[in-house]
């Protein structure tokens, strides 16, 4: 309770000082809007459902293309793990490819597919991708074999010692690794959105820039603290319970 | 079939090594880390492996665990030549090996889970037993990193005789923990064992230890592994490892080990 009380205050001063900012007529209103105008537009935005679908839209995409990521990339991150082959090739090449910054990937979704959902979905993919692959091959090689080898004496072996010692045991690291895939994949699809336009489906990305092209301050900040939110709620809901029974159970303390 | 049947008792095995040689491929060449090692170990035996680092014993603990194979030679168990796991042999590490993402009771239910023919309830109630058979019943719920050293060894214990297994191998199952837990556990690995009749073999590189808990007491050499001399010790049980006539027999043995080769000064007191 203390905790909430304290984040509180500290955010009620900070929308005071942004408010005396905007009293003191030193930046252009255009530049500097007020709160209260920032919170009219969500207000509008809001009821008119272009806010509401924009949050559905942009989700969407986001989701789609992140559990698809993570459907492909634990499996090939466990056969990398276990043929040095597929870790030489395919391992070296996800490394690689996890290095390039995934908003690059725009340019070449866009000549790819078009302006479609196909290329939001690809910009997605490979933003979560070779993170999990990365982490998934890391997690299964840094295991102490004494798991396995424990699971082989009691009967376990192929698919459920995979299953149920391996994927488990590895677990610290593949949510480490989802969470940076997580990471990845929103800020090169808010690039995307961004950057182009897609009729079948207009995101947060296209009202942020929306906000630009009209001049319109209340929209671009408004927009810029939806999405904030939305990354706060996804560390919170998603990730936070999973890290917590990491910690109650391999009684780390991070 | 119900909870007590399982809980019965079945006679208990026989392992009889024939001749098993194994070499490993190092940087330094061609390590022969056993070399034509026979050894009969009888039902219900008690049967400690003695010898310094580096003498093969935990390789022929894995060989008859079924985890390595044997480059010549074999190993017979009860249902002929072991070439894999089973669960008539169950097998103790050095690290109790706990799965940090399942509960107490969990990991003593893993194997259970995995032999055939039980239901849930009779699971639970057979993992029940084997944890108030080593003191833990009040900690099921609890994450295996809450536990101290000699509490994972225990419920490692419990794992390793839930699945009802004729035969136990330990490898160095006391080596990291302090001496007073370690006093403790000799005491209840001794009662357990004449409680449940089953077979063990036991690796380690200390006397008392050996002396402490083995019927027969089998001392290797080193480079290449092989078994040098057998001592039975018929001390009666429960036996305290602070006792003379104990101390006797390991200073005997330690006599016999100096007489040998230098390698074997690394064994421990």
């Amino acid at each position: 309770m203390k905790r909430v009380i304290r984040a509180s205050i500290f955010f009620v001063g900070l929308v005071l000082a942004w408010q005396a900012l905007y009293l003191t007529h030193f930046w252009s209103p255009v530049l500097v809007p007020s709160p209260l105008s920032v919170i009219q537009y969500l207000v509008g935005a809001a009821t008119d459902g272009t806010l509401g679908a924009a949050i559905v839209v942009t989700l969407r995409r986001l989701l789609y293309g992140y559990a698809f990521g993570i459907a492909i990339g634990l499996p090939v991150g466990f056969l990398t793990a276990h043929f040095r082959v597929l870790k030489d090739t395919i391992g070296l090449l996800a490394l690689g490819l996890q290095t390039l910054p995934s908003v690059c990937w725009v340019p070449l979704a866009l000549l790819w597919f078009g302006q479609t959902e196909s290329a939001m979905f690809f910009v997605v993919v490979m933003g979560t991708i070779w993170s999990v692959i990365i982490a998934t091959e890391d997690g299964v090689r840094n295991l102490p074999p004494i798991y396995a080898r424990a699971a082989h004496t009691m009967g376990s072996h192929g698919l459920h010692t995979w299953t149920r010692v391996i994927l488990p045991a590895a677990l610290p690291y593949i949510v480490g690794g989802m969470k940076q895939g997580w990471a990845f994949a929103w800020r090169s699809l808010m690039a995307a959105e961004i950057y182009v336009t897609i009729l079948s489906g207009f995101g947060l990305g296209f009202l942020l820039n929306n906000g630009r092209e009209l001049n319109a301050m209340d929209e671009v900040i408004g927009i810029m603290l939806v999405l904030l939110l939305i990354g706060v709620l996804a560390d919170k809901i998603i990730f936070a319970p999973w890290e917590r029974m990491l910690r109650r159970r391999w009684g780390t303390a991070k | 079939m119900t909870v007590t049947a399982e809980l019965q008792n079945e006679v208990p095995a026989k392992l009889s090594v024939q001749s098993v040689s194994k070499s490993f491929r190092t940087k330094d060449g061609a390590v022969q880390a056993l070399d034509r090692v026979s050894l009969d170990v009888a039902e219900g035996e008690f049967v400690c492996l003695l010898g310094p680092s580096g003498c093969g014993k935990s390789t022929l603990l894995n060989i008859i665990a079924g985890l390595e194979s044997a480059d010549q030679g074999q190993v017979i168990g009860d249902g002929g030549p072991i070439t894999a796991p089973g669960r008539d042999r169950m097998m103790m590490f050095q690290e109790s090996a706990l799965f940090p993402w399942l509960n107490v009771r969990k990991n003593v239910l893993f194997g259970l889970k995995l032999k055939p023919g039980l239901r849930r309830k009779e699971r639970i109630n057979v993992a029940d037993f084997y944890l108030k058979l080593v003191g833990l019943e009040k900690f099921q719920r609890s994450f295996v990193h809450e536990l101290s050293g000699g509490m994972k060894q225990r419920v490692a214990l419990a794992r390793a005789l839930a699945p009802n297994p004729r035969v136990l191998l330990m490898d160095e199952p006391f080596a990291a923990l302090d001496a007073l837990t370690r006093e403790q556990l000799y005491g209840d690995l001794q009662r357990i064992w004449q409680e449940r009749k089953k077979t063990i073999v036991f690796v380690t590189h200390n006397v008392r230890e050996a002396v402490c808990l083995g019927d027969r007491v089998v001392l290797f050499s080193a480079h290449p592994g092989r078994i040098r001399e057998e001592f039975r010790i018929d001390l009666p049980r429960p036996r305290d490892i602070n006792s003379v006539e104990l101390a006797r027999h390991a200073t005997a043995i330690m006599a016999s080990l100096k007489g040998h080769a230098p390698e074997t000064a690394a064994v421990s007191e």
